[in-house]
């Protein structure tokens, strides 16, 4: 009982922290406020794909294709009907844009989840590498779909997005994606997540319908990336076919892994980790104390972030918090688990 | 709260550290280029050519009374989302007072709101599309877009070539190509010519047998057939339609201006012409002078893109000169005056909507080289 209110009031704390930090935004360098976005959309990422890979042991390769299906279908929303929707709410004023806000990412979010059911239902039916390449497959269909489909503008990509997303939003959404996930591995069908992780057949044979937990994992890890994606384009007001390639897919992955799989703390923190070293290393070459050849070398960003993940990959192969203990053994000693939790 | 502090506190004090150290007497100019990932080589270069024209201002004792430019160079790895958080660090933190980038359009496209959201001049050396400089009055391009070299190609068939029949085989997946054969028949058609037939393929790699395209132009009889594609296809069409028996000379844009070209077509691109933006070969002093020291310092050939950002630098350059100041809207005002600015790819005028109004440059192709034939005056 404890834990649960823990958990709802560390969501409250952090949506109100999300509220006080993004009323000083104009105050932050936007470059700072920007990354700090980025932050929150890569957390959403990591974390909703950590359900998928971590916790159901299903190897995704595809979350970038349902990023870009809620990117582009909340850009499409706010940009074609953003204006009625407005009238309809009453006004430019901060609660009916708020409300579209919503109401657009939900969109973006539910077309996403839409995708991830088509998808999820007949190739999780597949096993390890094949899963894979099912859903490397299908982020590269989304793709191409898109850059041919002119309405959002084709190879050009979709311009003129309204600029709503702020660090509010961003990071209430995160916290809320963390307390979710983590609400659902804790509830009865996280159970069922981790038998069909654990061992697929073992939970055949105590009857757990693993298609039916494996298709729920898919859907909602496919609503929270269709989320960040309209996040993103909302953050950006640009958004590009070419950015939300299988390279997208992997950069979620590798925080996923570099995270330690399965462990919802330690993939958001990779996520702040990767995301804010990658933007660091932009200053390193600026450092005019360091070694010509150090900063040369700097230069090339690229060359330190992969030496970076390489050394975090020798160095912590079970990922960055993936050593740390279960709280499993605590649970088990209490088996009447509220369902509700 | 006071977490808050303390997080932003040691971020705040680490800026105005570095802000001390950088010297207070130059003028930071932002650039941000695609130096890794799949246009690497264009970014590479374009920087190349920034960095050339600003050594030459600096030693020409540079601007507003001998301050220096000092460049910050961002990547963007050739990905669509870098861009944005490049560009607002080269505003926000390095108070650039203009932005330089990119080649590739769809990621000037990104870059380009922040800029005109925070009223920042950006200078294209490269992006081609129209869209680009619609985004706002603070986007410029020193380079011709589509439009403008859609119907050079089509005055250069008419005028140098001499045809009145022309067939078009252009790539459906790319909006370049769209675009470059939609202006071309406009002013082709308007002009005198007739477009006998139209075909199209799939670019990136997706088609490799043109046989069925080119079998279908042959029947229509032209006197040229126009390719506005990317070098990788232009040269297996080549190849595909002399084995075919078609002989008329073939022509295309800047997507063909690549050395890649003639290794894929080899001796079937013989007698075909392309436009560009630049010609090592052009003999113009301005253009030799610009070969000699890219060559002196790079150790290699310049291509289409060097040029380009050495223009742009060039550019910023006198428009900070002749604004007299660093005040963003100054610059601004400077830009959309230039006129008749002699720069390597020829003379370029800012017209009404911030494009660059000036001369193409048309190669032919000779045996694996690309042989300079004419310039396409605006």
């Amino acid at each position: 009982m404890k834990y649960r209110h823990a958990k709802k009031f560390a969501l409250l704390a952090a949506i109100i922290l999300a509220a006080v930090a993004s009323y000083f935004s104009s105050a932050i360098n936007s470059y700072y406020l920007q990354v700090l976005i980025f932050i929150g959309i890569n957390v959403i990422l990591a974390v909703s794909l950590n359900l998928i890979n971590g916790y159901t042991g299903q190897f995704s390769l595809g979350h970038a294709g349902f990023m870009a299906i809620g990117a582009y279908v909340a850009a499409w929303l706010s940009t074609e009907h953003g204006a009625g929707l407005l009238k309809a709410f009453g006004g430019t004023n901060p609660f009916a844009i708020g409300a579209l806000f919503i109401l657009v990412l939900l969109g973006g979010g539910l077309a996403a989840a839409v995708a991830g059911l088509i998808v999820g239902v007949p190739s999780l039916r597949l096993k390890g590498d094949y899963l894979a390449i099912v859903t490397l497959g299908f982020g590269e269909i989304i793709r191409v779909v898109i850059q041919n489909t002119d309405a959002v503008g084709g190879p050009r990509g979709y311009s003129g997005i309204a600029g709503y997303t702020t660090l509010f939003w961003t990071w209430a959404i995160a916290a809320l994606t963390i307390y979710l996930v983590v609400s659902l591995i804790d509830s009865t069908y996280g159970r069922g997540f981790l038998t069909v992780r654990d061992d697929e057949i073992a939970a055949e044979a105590c009857g757990i319908n693993t298609t039916r937990y494996k298709v729920i994992a898919f859907v909602v890890g496919a609503f929270f990336a269709g989320v960040a994606g309209g996040l993103y384009a909302h953050s950006t007001t640009y958004i590009n076919p070419s950015g939300f390639d299988f390279q997208k897919s992997i950069e979620i992955v590798i925080m996923v892994i570099l995270g330690g799989m399965g462990s919802t703390a330690g993939v958001a923190a990779a996520a702040v980790l990767l995301t804010v070293l990658l933007e660091y290393l932009r200053f390193v070459s600026g450092y005019e104390w360091l070694p010509e050849l150090v900063r040369r070398i700097a230069q090339n960003r690229m060359i330190i972030y992969s030496l970076v993940l390489i050394a975090l990959m020798l160095l912590r192969p079970q990922g960055l918090f993936g050593a740390l203990p279960r709280r499993r053994s605590t649970r088990i000693s209490k088996p009447a688990v509220d369902p509700l939790a | 709260m006071k977490t808050f502090l303390r997080a932003v506190l040691p971020i705040a004090l680490c800026t105005f550290a570095l802000s001390l150290t950088s010297r207070a007497q130059d003028i930071v100019v932002g650039e941000f280029a695609s130096l890794t990932g799949s246009e690497a080589t264009f970014g590479v270069n374009s920087s190349n050519g920034v960095e050339l024209a600003r050594e030459q201002i600096d030693s020409a004792g540079g601007l507003l009374n001998g301050r220096k430019i000092k460049i910050v160079l961002e990547d963007d790895q050739s990905k669509p989302g870098q861009p944005s958080a490049a560009v607002k660090k080269l505003i926000a933190s390095d108070k650039s007072i203009a932005i330089l980038g990119e080649i590739a359009s769809s990621r000037s496209l990104e870059a380009a709101p922040i800029c005109q959201a925070a009223k920042i001049p950006m200078i294209t050396p490269g992006s081609t599309n129209p869209k680009v400089t619609t985004i706002g009055d603070y986007i410029f391009r020193v380079c011709f877009n589509d439009k403008f070299q859609g119907q050079a190609d089509a005055r250069f068939a008419l005028e140098n070539l001499k045809v009145k029949k022309v067939a078009i085989l252009a790539d459906v997946k790319s909006d370049y190509s769209q675009g470059l054969q939609r202006y071309f028949k406009e002013y082709f058609t308007s002009h005198g010519g007739v477009v006998a037939e139209e075909r199209s393929y799939s670019g990136g790699g997706t088609d490799r047998d043109f046989r069925a395209q080119l079998t279908s132009l042959k029947s229509a009889q032209p006197d040229a057939i126009f390719i506005p594609g990317y070098y990788t296809e232009v040269g297996l069409i080549a190849k595909q339609a002399r084995s075919l028996g078609i002989k008329v000379p073939l022509f295309g844009g800047d997507g063909w201006d690549s050395p890649k070209l003639a290794a894929i077509g080899g001796s079937a691109l013989n007698g075909c012409y392309f436009t560009t933006h630049f010609s090592t070969q052009d003999p113009n002093p301005k253009v030799q002078d610009f070969v000699k020291n890219y060559q002196a310092k790079y150790k290699v050939m310049p291509d289409g893109m060097a040029p380009l950002g050495y223009d742009a630098m060039m550019i910023l350059g006198d428009a900070i000169k002749t604004a007299g100041s660093t005040d963003a809207d100054k610059i601004r005002d400077a830009l959309t005056k230039v006129k008749n600015f002699e720069g390597v790819t020829g003379s370029i005028t800012i017209d009404a909507d911030r494009n660059a109004s000036k001369s193409a440059v048309v190669l032919e192709v000779q045996n694996g080289a690309y042989k300079f034939a004419t310039r396409i005056a605006p």
